[in-house]
């Protein structure tokens, strides 16, 4: 494995493919968390590291379920993975930083529900990645997701200063925002060959 | 994300109906966003995805409600997550049995009807605490809800992306497609456009309701 190709994954998990704007993925902490920009930031840093430990557990499970031949399994054994991981960052960050716990709020057990993380899981099986390919496909699309995060968060900040109808406050504004960050993405699709 | 908490005694047509439109899982509680995007580029693709979460959410809420007494508070989220995670193993299976040409289109979304947080907001919502007859209506509304949502979006995309509708070409051959449609980025705008006509629809509602109030 050379080191140009590493390099290229972890940009297309970052930008080109990126999970929140070109995927859909995660959708749900996208449009609830991004209120204000240091809050986004550590949703950010948190789904990160979730989805670094998950991809690391994915990649051993996934070894263990080919080698005693129950594929079925798959699905349940992330899921159950990924909620523990989950239940342990939130004890982590209770005991550090109690106040970041309550701004996290809701959202914080709401990681286990985020796609983005069982979507990198099973992307990264159904492409056979190997160790250290899964290791910067996950921190590939934990920086894109933070990236996606901090940009709204940023536009959203900005944006309750402006003049908006009432009529289009909330949701439907954050979407059409979201829409023009994508389009923007698509840009970064011409850096793959 | 507004769940309403209050859940009076109803009728059953009102448990049924409440899916459907007063508290739509799409347009007016805003949950379960991911495959409502990621799926709608075609209304064939948005009908497949919303027959498959109608049909987890409908077992999941049977399934749940039917074991709320049981299940120690704990680690109910766990388990309510792990009957999701059954039940969409067996839709992904039985779409390939159905048409593997169809879980293809899909993908990994399939799989991904486990994180659907509409329906692990259901069950922790509804199901853990309302019996099995009143969680199969409110199963089947919610679903009816979601898959009309999902049907809705899709529709519009497939319309303006690609002229047609279910595959078959609806406008005349001088249609120049609007490709942003069926662009990640035409998900967001279509969405963002219902969601308008909705906020819309519930402000000339309420103004017209207290109009009458005046009067």
């Amino acid at each position: 494995m050379n080191e140009t190709s590493l390099w290229s994954l972890f940009i297309n998990a970052c930008l080109i493919n990126n999970f929140v704007l070109v995927y859909f993925l995660g959708i749900c902490p996208f449009l609830g968390v991004s209120g204000k920009l240091p809050t986004a930031t550590r949703m950010g840093a948190a789904v990160t590291f979730v989805m670094l430990i998950s991809s690391i557990c994915a990649y051993g499970i996934q070894a263990l379920l080919v080698a005693i031949d129950a594929p079925y399994l798959k699905l349940i054994s992330f899921i159950a993975v990924i909620a523990s991981t989950v239940q342990l960052v939130e004890m982590f960050i209770q005991k550090v930083s109690p106040a970041l716990f309550r701004a996290l709020g809701i959202f914080l057990p709401l990681i286990t529900t985020n796609c983005a993380i069982l979507g990198l899981a099973l992307f990264q099986t159904n492409r056979g990645y190997g160790f250290v390919q899964c290791i910067v496909y996950a921190l590939g699309a934990g920086a894109g997701f933070t990236l996606a995060l901090v940009l709204i968060a940023g536009l959203r900040e900005k944006l309750e200063l402006a003049k908006t109808p009432d009529l289009v406050k909330g949701t439907a504004i954050t979407l059409v925002l979201a829409g023009l960050l994508s389009l923007c993405f698509m840009g970064f699709a011409g850096l793959s060959k | 994300m507004a769940i309403d908490r209050k859940q009076i005694q109803t009728t059953a047509s009102d448990e049924f109906l409440k899916g459907v439109w007063k508290q739509n899982p799409i347009f007016v509680q805003v949950l379960g966003m991911c495959p409502v995007l990621a799926v709608t580029n075609t209304a064939k693709n948005a009908l497949a995805m919303g027959l498959a979460t109608a049909f987890v959410l409908l077992m999941s809420n049977i399934v749940v409600s039917s074991m709320r007494n049981f299940v120690p508070k704990q680690v109910r989220i766990v388990t309510f997550i792990l009957v999701i995670a059954t039940f969409v193993t067996v839709v992904d299976y039985l779409i390939q049995a159905i048409s593997l040409e169809q879980h293809k289109s899909l993908g990994a979304f399939i799989s991904l009807i486990v994180v659907n947080c509409l329906i692990l907001g259901r069950a922790e919502a509804f199901a853990s605490k309302n019996t099995v007859w009143r969680s199969l209506l409110d199963g089947i509304g919610m679903g009816l809800g979601f898959c009309m949502a999902l049907l809705c979006l899709g529709g519009v995309r497939e319309l303006f992306g690609n002229g047609s509708l279910f595959g078959v070409p609806v406008f005349g051959e001088h249609f120049q497609p609007w490709v942003v449609m069926v662009l990640p980025a035409g998900g967001f705008f279509a969405l963002a456009a219902w969601l308008l006509l909705f906020n819309w629809i519930g402000e000339v509602r309420s103004r017209r309701a207290k109009l009458e109030d005046v009067i």
